[in-house]
Parts: C-alpha cells; sequence; structure tokens
C-alpha cells in the first residue's frame, strides 16, 4: 500500500504540473536548433549575403483549435508573396515563404524564432496570432535586428518595450477593451457586467481595460475570473447564475468563447455576451450553435466589405486555396506587403545587393501611408498604427457560412494612445 | 469465496440502492458543510446574503457534480477492474476515453453531413446518442484489448514500475497518433460535437424568488440523459460482475490467478475481457463527455484520467462500488468548490482552485486511511 501511496504522490505532482501548462498541445521539440557553431555567428552579427535567397517567415498556428485565424494568416501572407514579389525578383533576388506553426503556445513560437534568427536568409517575419505568443518570439527577433510585422497582436506590450523591430497593422487592446465597455455602457445599456478571460496575455490583458473603463462608466464588475478549461466551464459558469449581470464579457479566443456562450446559456443565464476580436471566427458558431445569434464582438480587422479594394483579394484568395476568407487573411496579405515593400527598399539603398536585418527593420519602420486592403498604414515611432480603426460587430445568423454577414453596428477611428 | 446461488434480481437493485445512498450521502454531507460554512460567513458580508446565493445555486451545483461524478465513476471502472485484477495502473486509460469520444463523434459528424440529425425529434436522436456511445465503446474496447496484447502482456511478471511506464508511453502514443490521424485527414485535430436534437433545452423544476428576482431551478435534458446513461452503465457493470459466470471468473482470477489458472479458468482471456469491459466504459464515457462538453481533441483523456484515477484512490482502487463512491464524491467536490470558492472567499480564490481542493482532499483521505474510503473492508474486488 505504501508503494501505491508513493505513486499517487508521484502522479499528483505530475498532475499539478501538467494542468499548469495544459491542455496546450504538448510542444514540439525545436526540431532542428543549428548547431552552435553554426548559430553563433548567424545570431551575433546582422547576416551577410548568403546568395540571393530572401525568405520571409508567417508565425501563426496553422494546426490545433485557433488554426483557422493562423492559416488564414500563411495563405494570406502567401498571396501576397506570389503577386508581388515582382520587384525584388527584377533585382535578382529569389522570394520564399517559410511557414512556421507557433501552435498558439509560447514555447513552440519561441523555438520558431531561435529557428527563424538562425536562418540568415529571413529578413522579415509577419505574424503571430496570439500576442502571448509574439511578445516572448519577439525578443528573439529583437536580438537578431529581424524586422516583425504582426497582423494580429493587439496586446499594448508588443509595441511598448519600444523594439525598432516589432510593428503591428492592427489596433491596440487598451483601446478596444475601452471601445467595448464604452459600446456596453451607451449602446447595450449595460448597467451590471461579469469579466471572464483565459488567462494569456491576450485574453486577460483586454479584459482588464475592459473592466477599468467599465468601472470609470460606473458600471458594477459583479466579478472577474480567468479559466485555462477547454471543455469544461461548469465552474466559472455557476457563479454567473447568482450574480445575474446584465452582460457576461469574455476576454479571451473563440475556441473556448464558444463554448462558454454554449454552456452559460445552457445554465439559463440570458445575460448578453460581448468580446474581443478573438471570437471573430465562424467557429464560434460551429461551437455555440443558435446561442451566437445577437452576440457582439469589437474588432480590428474590419470585415472585407467595409474595404474597396478587397474585391480582387477575396476573389484571387477563394481561387487560390478554395476556401472562404477568414478573418486576418487581408491582415496577413498587407502584412507580407509591408514585408516586401521595405526589403526591396531597403535593397535599393544597399546598391541592389542584399539589405541586412537592420537595414530592413529601419525600412519598415518608415513605412508611411501604405495603401493596404485593410486601409492605409503610417507607423509611428513604436511600430503602432498612428490611426487603427477598431469595429463593434453583431452576429446576425447562426450558419457558420454566414459568420462574414456579421453586421458592422460602430466604426471608430482611434489614434494610437500616446501614454507609452 | 464460497459458491452461492445469485439472485438476478437483488444484483440489479443493490447497485442502484449503493449509487442512490452515495449520491444522496455525499450530496448531503458536502451540501450541509457548504451551508454551515455559509452561515457562519453570513454576517462577514453585507452586500450579498451568503446564505442565499448560496442556496439559490445549490440544484444548480448539485446536477453539475452529480453529472460530473458519473462520467468519473465510469471511467474510474477502467482503472479499477485493471487494477483488480493485475495491480497494475493502466494509465493510457484516459487515452481509450479519448479514442471512444473520436469514434462517436466521428460517426455523428458524418451522420450529421448525410442531413440525418437535423431532423430529428427527442427519441430519435436519443437513438443516435447511443448508436455513437455504442461505437465508442466498440472502438474503445477493441483499443484496450490490442494494448493489452502487445503492450502489456509481454511485460506481464516484471518488477511493478514497467508496465506503469510502458502504460504511460502508450498514453503519449495513442495521444500523438489521434493527432496525427485527424491532422492527416481533417487538417485539425479537434473536432465539435454536432448540434442536434432539444437537449440543450431545461426542464423547469421549481422558482426560487431572490430579492424579487425569481430564479428558475431547471435540469437540462442532456443532464437527465447523462445520468440516466451512467446508472444503466454502473448498474449493468455490477450485475455483469456478481451475477454471471464471467464476473465469476475475474473475480477468482483478480484473487489469485495461479488458482483460477488450475480451476480450469483462462487467464488471459479474462484479463483480455477485463481490458475489454474497462476500455468499453471508457469509450462511452469519451461520448457522453463529448456530449456534455461538445468539444474533443487529441489531449483531452489525460486530466479527466487522472481525476477518475483520484477517484479510484479515493474509493479504494481495487473496489468497484469504492470507484462509484469516490467518482460521485470526487464529482460533487469539484462542483462545490468550483462554484463556492470565489462566493466564500470574497473572490480572493478563484473556481481554479478547485482542482487543488479536490487533490488535497485526496491527500488527507490516503494520510488516514491509505486503503481508501472503501479499500480493505470490502471484499468485492472485481
Amino acid at each position: 500500500m505504501r508503494r501505491l501511496t508513493l505513486i499517487v504522490a508521484m502522479f499528483l505532482i505530475l498532475a499539478m504540473v501538467v494542468s499548469a501548462c495544459a491542455p496546450a498541445p504538448m510542444p514540439a521539440a525545436p526540431a532542428a536548433q543549428p548547431a552552435a557553431g553554426e548559430s553563433a555567428p548567424a545570431q551575433a552579427a546582422a547576416p551577410a549575403a548568403t546568395g540571393n535567397v530572401i525568405k520571409i517567415a508567417t508565425q501563426s498556428p496553422l494546426s490545433g483549435p485557433q488554426s483557422v485565424l493562423g492559416t488564414a494568416i500563411k495563405n494570406g501572407a502567401q498571396l501576397a508573396l506570389e503577386q508581388n514579389s515582382g520587384k525584388l525578383q527584377e533585382m535578382g533576388f529569389t522570394v520564399e515563404l517559410a511557414p512556421f506553426d507557433d501552435q498558439a503556445t509560447p514555447d513552440t513560437g519561441v523555438a520558431n524564432a531561435k529557428q527563424i534568427v538562425g536562418d540568415p536568409a529571413i529578413l522579415c517575419v509577419v505574424g503571430h496570432l496570439n500576442s502571448g505568443v509574439a511578445i516572448p518570439a519577439s525578443e528573439e527577433y529583437h536580438n537578431a535586428q529581424l524586422a516583425m510585422v504582426s497582423p494580429a497582436n493587439t496586446n499594448p506590450l508588443v509595441t511598448t518595450r519600444g523594439y525598432p523591430e516589432v510593428n503591428r497593422i492592427v489596433g491596440r487592446d487598451d483601446v478596444q477593451g475601452v471601445v467595448g465597455a464604452e459600446f456596453a455602457n451607451q449602446e447595450m445599456g449595460v448597467k451590471s457586467v461579469y469579466v471572464l478571460h483565459d488567462k494569456t496575455a491576450y485574453g486577460q490583458g483586454i479584459a482588464e481595460f475592459f473592466r477599468q473603463k467599465a468601472e470609470e462608466l460606473g458600471m458594477t464588475v459583479l466579478g472577474f475570473e480567468g479559466t485555462e478549461e477547454q471543455a469544461n466551464f461548469d465552474s466559472v459558469l455557476t457563479p454567473i447564475l447568482a450574480a445575474n449581470p446584465d452582460l457576461v464579457y469574455f476576454g479571451g479566443i473563440y475556441s473556448q468563447g464558444g463554448l462558454i456562450l454554449k454552456q452559460m446559456r445552457e445554465k439559463g443565464i440570458d445575460a448578453q455576451f460581448l468580446g474581443p476580436d478573438g471570437l471573430d471566427s465562424s467557429e464560434m458558431a460551429n461551437l455555440a450553435g443558435d446561442f451566437v445569434k445577437d452576440m457582439y464582438f469589437t474588432t480590428t480587422a474590419g470585415p472585407l466589405s467595409l474595404f474597396p479594394k478587397a474585391g480582387q483579394f477575396i476573389a484571387d484568395y477563394e481561387a487560390r486555396f478554395g476556401e472562404q476568407v477568414q478573418p486576418y487573411g487581408a491582415e496577413g496579405f498587407d502584412a507580407m506587403n509591408i514585408c516586401l515593400e521595405a526589403i526591396a527598399k531597403a535593397a535599393e539603398a544597399n546598391g541592389g545587393a542584399m539589405p541586412s536585418r537592420a537595414q530592413v527593420a529601419e525600412a519598415v519602420r518608415a513605412t508611411a501611408d501604405f495603401d493596404g486592403i485593410t486601409g492605409v498604414k503610417t507607423f509611428n515611432e513604436i511600430g503602432d498604427l498612428t490611426v487603427a480603426q477598431y469595429f463593434v460587430k453583431q452576429v446576425t445568423s447562426a450558419d457558420p457560412a454566414d459568420w462574414g454577414a456579421a453586421e458592422v453596428v460602430k466604426v471608430l477611428d482611434i489614434p494610437a494612445p500616446t501614454s507609452n | 469465496m464460497h459458491l452461492r446461488r445469485v439472485n438476478p434480481f437483488k444484483e440489479i437493485l443493490r447497485p442502484l440502492g449503493q449509487l442512490l445512498i452515495f449520491i444522496v450521502g455525499s450530496a448531503a454531507v458536502i451540501s450541509a458543510i457548504t451551508l454551515l460554512i455559509a452561515l457562519l460567513l453570513r454576517s462577514t458580508r453585507t452586500d450579498i446574503d451568503i446564505l442565499q446565493v448560496t442556496l439559490v445555486l445549490l440544484p444548480q451545483v448539485l446536477i453539475d457534480g452529480i453529472t460530473l461524478g458519473f462520467m468519473y465513476a465510469i471511467i474510474a471502472m477502467g482503472y479499477t477492474m485493471v487494477y483488480g485484477v493485475l495491480e497494475f495502473i493502466n494509465f493510457a486509460h484516459g487515452e481509450f476515453v479519448m479514442f471512444g469520444a473520436f469514434a462517436g463523434v466521428e460517426l455523428l459528424i458524418w451522420l450529421n453531413a448525410q442531413g440525418v440529425l437535423k431532423t430529428a425529434d427527442l427519441w430519435l436522436a436519443l437513438i443516435w446518442i447511443i448508436l455513437a456511445v455504442l461505437v465508442g465503446m466498440t472502438i474503445s474496447g477493441t483499443l484496450a484489448v490490442t494494448t493489452e496484447r502487445l503492450a502489456y502482456r509481454p511485460l506481464r511478471g516484471s518488477p511493478r514500475l514497467v508496465p506503469l511506464i510502458a502504460a504511460i508511453g502508450v498514453s503519449f502514443l495513442l495521444q500523438d497518433t489521434m493527432r496525427f490521424l485527424q491532422s492527416a485527414i481533417n487538417g485539425d485535430f479537434y473536432r465539435t460535437f454536432p448540434e442536434f436534437g432539444p437537449f440543450a433545452q431545461r426542464l423547469t423544476l421549481f422558482t426560487i424568488d431572490m430579492n424579487g428576482r425569481p430564479i428558475n431551478i431547471a435540469i437540462q435534458y442532456k443532464a437527465i440523459m447523462l445520468i440516466a446513461f451512467g446508472v444503466v452503465m454502473l448498474v449493468a457493470l455490477n450485475y455483469l460482475v456478481n451475477a454471471t459466470r464471467l464476473g465469476k471468473a475475474i473475480r477468482s482470477v483478480a484473487q489469485d490467478q495461479k488458482t483460477a489458472a488450475l480451476m480450469g479458468i483462462d487467464v488471459n482471456r479474462i484479463i483480455a475481457l477485463t481490458f475489454l469491459i474497462g476500455g468499453a466504459l471508457g469509450g462511452a464515457a469519451g461520448v457522453l463527455w463529448a456530449f456534455r462538453f461538445t468539444r474533443v481533441d487529441p489531449y483531452m483523456g489525460f486530466i479527466p484520467g487522472l481525476k477518475a484515477f483520484t477517484a479510484a484512490v479515493l474509493g479504494g482502487i481495487g473496489s468497484i462500488v469504492g470507484a462509484m463512491l469516490g467518482g460521485m464524491v470526487l464529482g460533487l467536490l469539484e462542483s462545490f468548490s468550483a462554484a463556492y470558492f470565489s462566493i466564500f472567499s470574497r473572490g480572493a480564490f478563484g473556481a481554479e482552485y478547485k482542482d487543488i481542493f479536490a487533490f488535497g482532499i485526496l491527500i488527507l483521505v490516503l494520510i488516514f486511511r491509505p486503503q481508501g474510503l472503501l479499500g480493505g473492508k470490502t471484499t468485492q474486488k472485481a
């Protein structure tokens, strides 16, 4: 019996360790860590011209529950590379895409980042989907002076560290959370709110900005809970039944959000439901079924129907990949084009020779009035957009195929916060 | 074990009675303790009436806890039966659960694509769910027998830690096999239980008035079904083990393999059948888990498996009745601590501390009763 007790104790410890990092997929071992001898010079100095192959990496979740959005980023970037690398080819370069799967986990993202940094041909990175992955991974890019253009990361910390390499073409959570709270207060007429989040940098961050603003506006915040559960949300939902809020705000991604919405309705919680851009996926309708109707979400990725130049992109994307454009596909496309344009400029300034990573990073940051399909983009001194667009949308149909038809109920142009 | 004539009727009623006692007993004890704490803390809060909040939540917490308890109990059967026969903890059991869940969900997704699910009324939908459960049981049972034959039988007789490590290896292997299969076929490794039938509807039991706000206490059709499935499976298993020739053979192998072999029992066959039964129960639990919580992924079996194992140890590993009790107690504890922790601690401890609480109880039980709540005392070792 003592031995059994010992075994049980062993597994309890294992259980706690695993549940601490569960249920993310086991991080893939960094498969091809370059040998120390090779990687040291590659990381230390900006890589010298090695041949004329230029690679641009994408990092986003290509497998796992968030792969719908991650694959859209990769596909959008791939399409841009195929369509717009002509100028670099004329200059005598071969341009290649190097897609990486960060599995939405920081460990994998950082391991991939080390591999990316170790490949001297990679001059620019399009990524990530998750702020929690982008923040640690960009430390690696920063050390290697490698430019990163984020198509989706909204956590303020992505840019507020002031790294000259890190840029984003979307808005920020400290604004998005505020937009959500203001909308809840003014347009939804909400008096009390219960806030849930997924304990990631992205989800918890935005939930906190929402809570701050909600309290400022005089709403009662009845609860603030984080959960890493992936399936069973009983534990966080039952207290909401007693609290009886007007609104449940969930800071996180659709893979949890869809189930939370479904399970709370099944429990008989009739509160309205609002969340950030992480909920913007047709998977939300798959998971929550009919309950998804009338829910609201804020987003920085505008519906393509709002952008006059998106028609061609949609047609090309569907022809190339045979599927509907998911959110962040267009942002992936724009981010890649910014990379391509900056590399071309840096190469020109370098007399047609292969530019260094630092030169590319400088050229990316200098991007001004870039006329992308998701709007005109100018980076400020920390890599934020000088003016970003924020949208509030309402889901009108429970059919996943109609997700893109969600009604835009509000559009706001808000300049980047200047406080930090 | 003397040979006695079994009364089949009694063998059905007895586990039913035990289940009822366990549910009512543990629910009553845990509710009483919770209400007592609420009463004691009542004076510390002026903003809300803790006692009233506790009472209002109680029915929903009980329903959640009991359905969860049934699922833990069914999964715990797989651990406890294998332990009873081989004194070996099959840590790959959670992965049998996961395979069963995938099998059932894939079937339903396929049926949904054929368009037969959308039109289903309650009874038809029920038939499809039962079909999915049966498919899950078949796949998981087959998988369990195969695993036993390929991975565990060659190691039988080696030191205890060797098959344990092998089981952990099998567990990882099965997770990644499913991940690979799903990635290769669907390009993605999680699946969603299709939405059909009227299961999300709720049956209102009664209405409570809370400061002028009526609160409906309702039970979901889903929860009723899960409880019904759980009762049927646990009673059937008890009947199988206590009242059939096969059950007698299993019990004798559990008591003494060598002597059982001398009496003409094919020990290998009985062990394989034990895995078959345990695996099939795990598969059924997997489909029910997916039904309850909607999404399945290759790693879903790990945590429920661990908790079910905990439940088996709590009840006294090797004892079937103990696994029922352990599962129920753990399910209720988890549900209660999740719901009330943040209310009682004024938000200082969130629901995420529920596992620490449940496992803490396990450690306490093991300190004072290393054989588990019902271990040792009962002769009903499967």
